[in-house]
């Protein structure tokens, strides 16, 4: 049965519908202006502002930023950690969440213990800086894969999951003389597609856009994932020189600096930004098996 | 089928009754220890060995000597951060950033959540969090970049001021500003997301129960008071809980690109800290100790958070 509002919840719902709008406001319109931006000229938008006249668009910003080489670079660097990064996480917790989910595994309070405690306490950067040197990994990739690859969050989210697992469905393959080998790989992995898929995508866009471990781990300029490239180019306001030409004068290498910041934004974001919508319901899945714990 | 049960029923029996040996267990069952193997092992190096490396901070820890051969020292480092003359800037200056970020971005997902389940009609709801939630994917390099060109001098929101009257404002120069950008994009970033476990507590209220406050005569406002809230309230109590017991473990990453020499003294906290004299000046013990100083009192908060809500679990419950 559907009440009729009265006279002060329909302004309030009114109010509401405003201040929704102003919000989703407040969010898009930072975006839409470096979108737009990365389309102008910099003296253009310097002294008229934004122009929403296609005439007045130029390309040169993303012309640079595609040519650039440590751009390009630092993307395939990107893809390269991100999908190893998924496949580490995944493949590590995955396995030890259907371990720790078997009531069978003796001693499970003990690793749990373990695991837990890490969470909450840790040896601190440098100390782990100075193992990960000790391991020779400074300056390879399985620094930045390696270390961060264990986590408790998706071992704990990966248990939970294969706990919901009916037993009967593992049983009835025993009785029917399958091995344990049999059972995870072709009974209960095909089953876990959804848990996959919500670790891999978290691990993905948090290895895409982290800059960190690559900060401090990797040396190697031609290592650096994309963040780090971004960092140069946003906060650091350093422009290799090979992207502008030497013989441009300062003040064209300055215009152009500013300009390629914009479509570096963008060309950058919209990866995830694009995929975001189509996955949203798995990322909404994680943040709610996570809460749960 | 009744036989495969009847086999079960003894598979189950003398598993049950511990007839299995030492060895037959693991015969068995050695699988499950294979697949636990490659996260417990990286768990053991990457994560205690730190915590074993971390006695480097009471010693004088030099590379050539290694962690074993080095001098202990004692609270040497400690003593020396202390009674340092950064310490209690640094210290305050974290925990102003985390506490006051605490404060002013947890009640915005909470008024999120209660708009959006206000919104009838379903298509609209879910296009205005598409959007709410969106800048949570992007990167905090990026998110501080925008930060730098919409607040440089001549950037849009000093063309506002300068249209409005007033002198361009420094916003990344000034100290007295830091905390505010830094909460204030955070809340641009995170809240949206944030909410989204609001939005699922209220979605499952029972939509009669308005129905039948309504017909009651209560308005809105009411019905947001004594049915909206109360469901999320454990929610909130559990999020508030984490968060301030987390006050000490705030991130390096945004604050330390947000850091201009000009904004130091606002801007330095205990991880930019331990970065720079640790892995920028090479001063290993000394920032080892201060790394450790403040993961001792992270969890010495968090051990007093959590007796906080036993004793408050026995009573009343988390709030």
């Amino acid at each position: 049965m559907y009440v009729k509002p009265s006279g002060l919840d329909r302004f309030l719902l009114i109010l509401n519908g405003i201040l929704l709008t102003l919000a989703v406001l407040i969010v898009v319109l930072p975006l839409l202006y470096i979108v737009v931006a990365s389309f102008m000229d910099p003296s253009v938008l310097l002294s008229r502002g934004l122009s929403f006249k296609v005439s007045d668009w130029t390309l040169d910003g993303y012309e640079k930023i595609v040519t650039n080489p440590a751009m390009v670079r630092g993307f395939g660097n990107a893809v390269l950690y991100s999908v190893l990064f998924s496949l580490t996480t995944v493949f590590l917790s995955v396995c030890a969440g259907y371990a720790m989910a078997d009531d069978r595994l003796k001693g499970r309070k003990i690793f749990m213990t373990l695991f837990l405690i890490t969470l909450f306490f840790g040896g601190g950067l440098i100390p782990t800086y100075l193992l990960v040197k000790k391991l020779d990994m400074i300056d390879t990739i399985w620094a930045v894969v390696i270390p961060g690859a264990v986590n408790v969050w998706n071992i704990i989210l990966a248990r939970t999951f294969f706990r919901g697992v009916p037993f009967e469905l593992k049983e009835a393959a025993y009785v029917d003389g399958a091995s344990e080998w049999k059972v995870f790989a072709s009974i209960v992995l095909p089953l876990s597609k959804p848990i996959i898929f919500v670790l891999a995508l978290y691990a993905f866009v948090g290895q895409w856009n982290s800059y960190f471990d690559a900060m401090i781990y990797l040396d190697n300029a031609s290592l650096h994932p994309l963040q780090l490239v971004l960092r140069s180019i946003l906060i650091q306001n350093q422009v290799d020189p090979g992207m502008i030409g030497d013989q441009l004068a300062m003040a064209e290498m300055k215009r152009l600096s500013e300009m390629i910041k914009y479509a570096a934004i963008v060309i950058s974001s919209l990866p995830l930004l694009v995929m975001y919508p189509f996955f949203q319901k798995y990322f909404e899945k994680g943040v709610m098996v996570g809460s749960l714990k | 089928m009744q036989q495969s049960l009847q086999a079960l029923e003894g598979k189950k029996a003398a598993e049950g009754s511990g007839k299995l040996g030492g060895l037959d267990y693991l015969k068995k069952h050695y699988v499950l220890y294979v697949l636990l193997a490659p996260a417990l092992i990286l768990t053991l190096i990457f994560k205690y060995g730190p915590m074993y490396g971390a006695v480097i901070a009471f010693k004088d820890f030099s590379p050539i000597k290694g962690i074993m051969g080095s001098e202990w020292v004692g609270f040497k480092h400690f003593d020396k951060f202390l009674s340092s003359p950064n310490f209690e800037l640094i210290l305050l200056n974290t925990l102003k950033l985390s506490a006051f970020g605490l404060l002013l971005g947890f009640p915005v997902p909470i008024l999120l959540a209660l708009m959006l389940n206000q919104v009838r009609k379903a298509a609209v709801k879910k296009n205005v969090q598409l959007f709410l939630y969106a800048p949570n994917f992007i990167s905090v390099v990026v998110i501080v970049g925008m930060l730098f060109i919409f607040l440089s001098p001549t950037g849009p929101v000093n063309q506002l001021i300068a249209w409005a009257t007033g002198e361009p404002v420094m916003f990344m120069l000034k100290a007295e500003y830091f905390r505010w950008i830094y909460i204030l994009s955070d809340i641009w970033t995170g809240a949206g997301w944030a909410s989204i476990i609001y939005v699922a507590a209220l979605a499952n209220v029972d939509p009669e129960l308005h129905n039948a406050a309504s017909l009651d005569g209560a308005n809105l406002l009411q019905r947001i008071r004594h049915i909206d809230l109360p469901t999320i309230r454990p929610i909130m109590a559990i999020v508030f809980i984490l968060a301030a017991g987390g006050i000490m473990s705030i991130g390096f990453e945004k604050a330390y690109l947000m850091q201009t020499a000009m904004n130091l003294p606002t801007s330095e906290i205990i991880p930019t800290y331990v970065y720079k004299i640790g892995l920028q000046a090479g001063d290993y013990s000394y920032s080892a100790a201060v790394g450790l100083f403040n993961s001792v009192i992270n969890v010495l908060l968090l051990i007093t958070v959590n007796l906080v809500v036993k004793k408050l679990n026995e009573g009343e419950g988390l709030y």
